[in-house]
């Protein structure tokens, strides 16, 4: 295994933008330009810039793709229509967590699944035992294209200003529409990069929990595209945003990050992710299991909870605690810019994932009260 | 280029102390606040609390880390500022000057012998 760290096409870039780079999941990426709160309000009020080129893109089609999709994942394929996308999960058969990803219905043969970049290596490992044990494989044609393609998420209130200048034009395949932002929550198209013409897929979806976009396309084509939307977006307000302030930003909207809420001993129920799982759909692996987890109660409860006592803020790790027994531990954890107070997400025993409920963190070797909240745990005014 | 003042002396660890008669106050360099960035979070000494040089005796935390601030000398700390408790963020914004930490009775004045002159923490620092 190669000590190396991988870098993105973006890497020149990052250093120019003065990124402090930071090793995740084998890369070398910026945590933050110029910090992490101030990065984190841009998102939020205006609109942040982040290199996702670290994730992978697997692309599987054929007549035989749907089929083997709606076994290898927990959601129902069958709901997808060309040009749709859902966020669904890879499970074992004991109803672990093999990844949490992002599927496409790019045409009607042809999907797109977008993975964490610490699990590449594990889920196209996974995916290709499955696929070799699969009937209809010779029906299904599997390509691991992540070190051929990159993406770029644009994220905020802001983006829908001036993303239709950088593409312009109507769409071709995908989702029909004439102009980008015509593209609804979850739905996907490919539109020309103005100028060079460059042709991207470009999805109304994101990381943040603020209206945004995820732009894939070939890694020769992301430099350019990375300096029209932030050419385009300077003027409104777009600042590059780094790994830090993705962090803060889904942990304020409970997103769960593999490694923390979710993990090969962690199942989808247990996250609270059931409404991402189909039963009705037929077999897929894990079904029984995470059915008994569903009928008689998980074993563990993903909680969203907010510090009530002033304190440090609460990190991945620290324990959870109801008087003298511990009854958890926190698996994401911060201070909330947005909220000014430490929150976060644990796993405690179920009778203890009830709102408002009170459990102490200890942080540090002193034990902190919190309070369990209902997710998410930030939510925009209306 | 961090600001570096000439009437401190230094640790090594980031710490700065400003000496007036037997009384040191003592906070964190403008390189050391501008690692961490956001400061969100800092935990002082209790007044009264003797210390030895070079224990750690304070935190503060960024969004991404905790770190231990290290008392530069020793002695028993009489005034804590209470300022950055309520808004650490003054630590980034003046961390010469309102960002100090604590202040205390110097228990030996030798300790100030072993600290880094200004031209010492720049060189350390790549100044």
């Amino acid at each position: 295994m190669s000590a190396e760290l991988k870098r993105t096409p973006l890497f020149a870039t990052h250093q120019s933008l003065n990124g402090r780079l930071i090793e995740f999941g084998g890369w070398e990426m910026p945590v933050q330009y110029t910090s992490i709160m101030g990065e984190h309000q841009t998102v939020r009020s205006a609109a942040g810039l982040f290199d996702i080129c670290h994730m992978g893109e697997v692309f599987i089609s054929g007549a035989g793709a749907r089929d083997f999709l709606n076994w290898l994942l927990t959601n129902d394929v069958n709901k997808l229509v060309v040009g749709q996308g859902q966020y669904t999960q890879m499970c074992q058969e004991d109803g672990g967590t093999v990844d949490d990803l992002y599927l496409y219905r790019l045409t009607d043969k042809e999907y797109l699944l977008i993975i964490n970049a610490s699990r590449i290596e594990a889920d196209v490992a996974w995916m290709e035992t499955q696929l070799a044990a699969f009937p209809q494989r010779h029906l299904i044609t599997f390509e691991n294209r992540s070190d051929k393609y990159g993406a770029i998420a644009l994220q905020g209130p802001k983006a829908v200003e001036f993303i239709n200048e950088v593409f312009p034009g109507g769409s071709h395949a995908g989702t029909h529409v004439h102009r980008l932002t015509d593209l609804h929550k979850n739905q996907i198209a490919t539109f020309n990069l103005k100028g060079t013409g460059s042709l991207c897929w470009v999805a109304r979806t994101g990381y943040t929990g603020e209206d945004g976009f995820e732009i894939v396309t070939t890694a020769s084509n992301i430099l350019e595209v990375w300096d029209a939307l932030m050419e385009a977006g300077k003027a409104h307000g777009l600042k590059p945003a780094g790994l830090g302030a993705r962090d803060t930003l889904r942990t304020e909207v409970c997103y769960p990050l593999y490694g923390h809420e979710l993990d090969e001993k962690t199942s989808p129920i247990e996250a609270g992710l059931g409404f991402f799982v189909s039963f009705e759909k037929g077999p897929f692996i894990g079904h029984d299991s995470l059915l008994a987890q569903k009928t008689n109660g998980p074993q563990k409860r993903c909680v969203a909870f907010k510090m009530t006592d002033k304190c440090a803020p609460p990190r991945p790790g620290y324990t959870v605690w109801n008087g003298e027994t511990q009854v958890g531990q926190v698996v994401s954890g911060t201070l909330s810019p947005s909220l000014s107070a430490g929150i976060g997400l644990a796993y405690v025993k179920p009778e203890l994932a009830k709102k408002d409920t009170v459990i102490h963190i200890d942080i540090r070797g002193k034990k902190y009260a919190a309070q369990v909240v209902a997710k998410p745990i930030y939510r925009k005014a209306v | 280029m961090s600001n570096v003042p000439a009437d401190l002396k230094y640790a090594s660890s980031h710490e700065w102390v400003r000496v007036s008669g037997d009384t040191a106050t003592v906070g964190i360099t403008d390189h050391a606040q501008a690692e961490l960035t956001d400061i969100v979070f800092v935990e002082l000494p209790a007044v009264g609390r003797k210390l030895a040089a070079s224990e750690a005796c304070a935190v503060v935390e960024s969004v991404k880390t905790a770190s231990d601030i290290y008392s530069p000398v020793s002695g028993e700390i009489t005034e804590v500022n209470q300022a950055i408790v309520d808004n650490p963020a003054l630590v980034n914004q003046s961390s010469f000057e309102e960002g100090w930490f604590f202040k205390l009775k110097l228990a030996n004045p030798g300790d100030l012998e072993k600290l880094l002159t200004p031209d010492a923490y720049k060189a350390q620092i790549g100044g």
